[in-house]
């Protein structure tokens, strides 16, 4: 059905909102990939199945909705309107849910979640701290809505920025997003508004809105939930962005790892043009624009913007250089704004609720909300949306619940390849572009990877220099051999085979790649040795000067030995040792052999009376034991 | 910065000396023009800039950054009033010894890698040299200028450290018409081919050449002649003489035309 006009729309979604009014209530469960993986889709199936038998009497709705975001606990599902939180709900769990709570009122204390420190038993999912402390903007929708559902995504409040937009003058629109202060999603912060402007006054009949959905940071996955689980918002803020440049054309780039958001967005696409949203007299308003998907083919430089749109012209995704801009001259050379799945979600709900109201919300130049990939050592780790200037504490203690296993916290690494690891010391940092970027770290894409004791430095950066090899496209000397020449040495330092002089050389080498390198893949490669050498050099020193690594992580250097005063024989090194290195009977002491030992750790991790410890391998070597 | 590649006369400083140039000009163009030497290894003044090899790299600034400097590479930087330019500052030069140290390591037996080297106070590279030693610095000259043409037989494939140029899938490539562009642009001669009077193996491919019917040499191949003779509308006959024979033609026309020369019958085409 096509709607013509503001006022029908308004008449829509009345209509849309009434007939979600009379479900007396609905079970949202979460099809989010973490969900999804944990078996979400087998319990969604069971509730579908239990209810539809039952629908009259209960008025109960399944509804498959996007990722809620605490992946830690899935499958997640809500019961609405009581907002109770089920936690890790299995198939067989669901008529019990359906009998007790639906039919019968009451919660069941085994599914709900428990808070670690004082035990206690949370029924609503608001009063959960992994959603408390919490403020949705660009996720607004995400977990409320069926992904799939026209209806319900507009009884939402899909495509209201969008009827606000269209009310108002293209200088009006620029003036909100400006006033707004939204930045880019992507990473770098620049001015969203700067950007459309300097594309509106670009000269030139045609123009291109991109959206960069090509996130590949390892331990990211934000880009990937929205487009997901709400992807009309996506849609929503690229045609108010068409509208505020003069632009009829739309792409989102998607990579092509995330074939369910290409469904979504491919059905949300087909949804909004035949409602009228997207194609030709936009809403009786005259304005045309319209959106398909380009899917990427896995590289992850092409997340850079000009690869990006070499990519889409459908030559090699290679950076070139970008002394003149792509809001002049950008996808085949025309005027281009390419933003985040993350701004471009954010667009729609400024105009809904005014630049202002955005603006409220962060610290003094990071304006309003900002999503993250909550991962590594934390306990609840999930998809996570707050204001800017919320401390890293805050977000890894009160959100993230604190490190794993309550283990010391040793860093977080924000940014992805191109970000840094930020130590302890600065735990109250509070987290906007600026603050990260002094600290040697970036925004990035939002990814959050909190490490414990357990984790070396060295190594850590070594993973992302491996990560970053593989993924250069080889066209710079700096980026090319540069990365292929550091790793070289990262593989010597972590095997105990580093040389005099190697840390001055990475150092050296890590200023000419940040200053030569052609686009930013290479010039922010060092930054994770950088920021790890800032804070962490007495590691690299050890790894270096004395062969040991502190955490006991890299294998060549470390060995692990049972204590023989603490072991009381409870035989779980054994049963976690994953080459029988270990030998012993239950209640009787435990031996690891070290010719067959290959320093993996995961015995310590298992020891219930830390009668396991690991001590550098040549300390082992020295008392005669080989 | 928006493009002002309007092309008016505009004033910039080079290393100090006031420098004319047209705006949207690239630096390095302007540079040269200038008598002021900026390195390079993957430019060529017929083909578009590409910035691999990073070695034009220089410090750029303008009047009001408070001496705040960007790196850019002067091979695609376009030069605008009031900017001004340093090709031999510290870092400039620091990094233009980060990138050829790196080159040394890749290409440690190419003359022409270790002559930039030592110009830059670099004997023996700092890093691993390769336990393969190649002369491909991957410049991409080659492909490009067989882009150029129009030709695209070859192309650089593969990402990171495992990039090289190649034909595709590594076979003969169908497209090439041996015409030994990229050979002849190749600035350390890494690509080999062979060429004698009767035919001519680049890429593993093999080409059988013409002779000119008039000195017998065999001077171009047969897959060249074509290819030219459909991208300049000329015939492909028009390729059978070679091109010193047909300059020395013309000038036996233009000598008989003067009356230097005695007319004689039109030399056979």
């Amino acid at each position: 059905m096509r709607i013509e006009s503001p006022a029908a729309f308004a008449e829509f979604r009345k209509s849309a909102q009434a007939k979600l009014a009379q479900r007396r209530a609905e079970v949202l469960v979460c099809c989010g990939t973490g969900c999804l993986a944990n078996g979400a889709a087998a319990v969604a199936e069971a509730f579908a199945a239990t209810l539809d038998g039952s629908a009259t009497e209960v008025k109960t709705f399944t509804k498959r909705t996007g990722c809620h975001g605490f992946c830690e606990r899935g499958p997640l599902v809500v019961l609405r309107p009581a907002g109770i939180l089920y936690t890790k709900v299995k198939p067989r769990d669901v008529k019990e849910i359906v009998d007790k709570t639906l039919k019968g009122g009451t919660v069941i204390p085994r599914l709900l979640y428990k808070e670690p420190t004082s035990g206690q038993r949370i029924e609503h999912y608001q009063e959960v701290p992994f959603y408390k402390h919490q403020t949705r903007v660009a996720m607004r929708r995400i977990g409320h809505i069926d992904p799939t559902d026209f209806e319900d995504a507009i009884a939402h409040g899909a495509y209201g920025g969008l009827v606000k937009a269209l009310g108002m003058t293209p200088e009006e629109v620029l003036r909100e997003v400006e006033i707004s202060g939204l930045r880019g999603r992507g990473g770098a912060g620049f001015s969203t508004a700067r950007k459309w402007r300097s594309c509106r006054n670009a000269k030139g009949e045609r123009k291109f809105v991109l959206c960069n959905g090509d996130e590949g940071d390892p331990g990211a996955f934000k880009d990937r939930s929205i487009m997901e689980g709400d992807p009309h918002s996506v849609l929503e803020g690229m045609i108010i962005g068409g509208w505020a440049i003069g632009a009829h054309e739309g792409i989102i780039y998607v990579r092509d790892e995330y074939p369910l958001a290409v469904v979504n967005l491919t059905l949300a696409i087909q949804q909004a043009r035949d409602a009228g949203l997207v194609g030709q007299n936009i809403l009786g308003s005259g304005f045309a624009f319209d959106i398909r998907i380009s899917r990427g083919g896995g590289a992850f430089v092409c997340g850079e913007s000009s690869a990006l749109m070499r990519s889409l012209e459908g030559k090699v995704g290679e950076p070139r250089a970008k002394y003149v801009h792509a809001t002049d001259r950008g996808l085949y050379d025309l005027p281009t704004v390419l933003n985040n799945v993350e701004t471009w979600a954010d667009v729609g709900a400024i105009l809904e609720h005014g630049g202002a109201w955005f603006a409220a919300m962060g610290t003094t130049k990071s304006k309003g909300t900002k999503a993250f990939s909550l991962v590594g050592k934390v306990k609840n780790t999930g998809l996570i949306e707050l204001p800017m200037g919320m401390t890293l504490r805050q977000i890894i203690y009160d959100i993230g619940g604190g490190v794993l296993n309550d283990r010391p916290f040793k860093a977080v690494q924000t940014g992805g390849p191109s970000g840094g690891c930020v130590p302890e010391a600065l735990l109250d940092l509070p987290v906007d572009y600026e603050k990260l970027t002094e600290a040697g770290s970036m925004m990035g894409s939002g990814g959050m990877i909190v490490m414990d004791d357990r984790t070396c430095m060295v190594d850590v950066a070594r993973y992302f220099l491996k990560f970053l090899t593989e993924e250069s496209c080889g066209k710079c000397v700096p980026c090319r051999e540069g990365l292929h020449q550091m790793l070289a040495m990262f593989d010597d330092l972590v095997a105990g085979r580093g040389k005099p002089g190697d840390i001055e050389r990475i150092e050296r080498l890590s200023r000419g790649m940040q200053l030569g390198s052609l686009c930013e893949l290479g010039k922010s490669a060092p930054n994770p040795v950088i920021s790890t050498l800032r804070y962490f050099r007495d590691e690299y020193v050890a790894h270096l000067e004395r062969r040991e690594c502190p955490a006991g992580i890299c294998r060549d250097l470390t060995t692990y030995e049972i204590m023989p005063e603490t072991c009381d024989g409870c035989h779980a090194c054994f049963k976690a040792c994953p080459v029988e290195a270990i030998t012993g009977k239950v209640k009787e002491l435990h031996v690891i052999h070290q010719d067959k030992c290959i320093a993996c750790g995961a015995c310590y991790d298992a020891c219930p009376t830390q009668a396991i410890r690991f001590l550098p391998k040549h300390q082992l070597a020295a008392r005669g034991v080989a | 910065m928006s493009i002002e590649n309007s092309g008016k006369p505009v004033t910039l400083t080079i290393d100090g000396k006031p420098v004319q140039a047209h705006s949207g000009e690239f630096l390095l163009a302007v540079a040269q023009r200038a008598g002021i030497t900026i390195p390079t290894l993957c430019h060529h003044p017929a083909l578009e800039p590409y910035g691999g090899c990073r070695l034009c790299v220089v410090d750029v600034t303008e009047e009001g950054w408070d001496g705040w400097c960007k790196m850019v590479i002067a091979c695609q930087f376009p030069v605008k009033e009031g900017i001004i330019a340093f090709t031999a500052s510290e870092r400039v030069i620091e990094t233009r010894r980060v990138v050829l140290d790196l080159l040394l390591a890749r290409c440690p037996d190419t003359p022409l890698i270790q002559r930039l080297a030592r110009e830059y106070g670099i004997e023996k590279t700092s890093y691993v040299p390769n336990p393969n030693p190649t002369d491909c610095i991957l410049c991409a000259l080659c492909t490009r200028v067989c882009d150029h043409i129009g030709v695209s037989a070859i192309a650089t494939v593969n990402r990171g450290i495992g990039r090289e140029v190649a034909p595709p899938y590594h076979q003969p490539p169908p497209d090439c018409i041996g015409c030994l562009a990229c050979a002849e642009i190749c600035p350390t001669d890494y690509i080999p081919y062979t060429t004698s009077s009767t035919s001519r193996t680049i890429w593993g491919k093999s080409f059988e050449m013409l002779r000119c019917p008039t000195c017998g040499r065999a001077h171009i191949t047969v897959e060249q002649a074509r290819h030219f003779a459909g991208h300049g509308g000329v015939s492909e006959d028009y390729f059978t003489t070679c091109d010193a024979c047909k300059r020395k033609q013309m000038a036996g026309t233009f000598q008989r035309l003067q009356g230097v020369l005695p007319a004689a019958a039109p030399p056979a085409r």
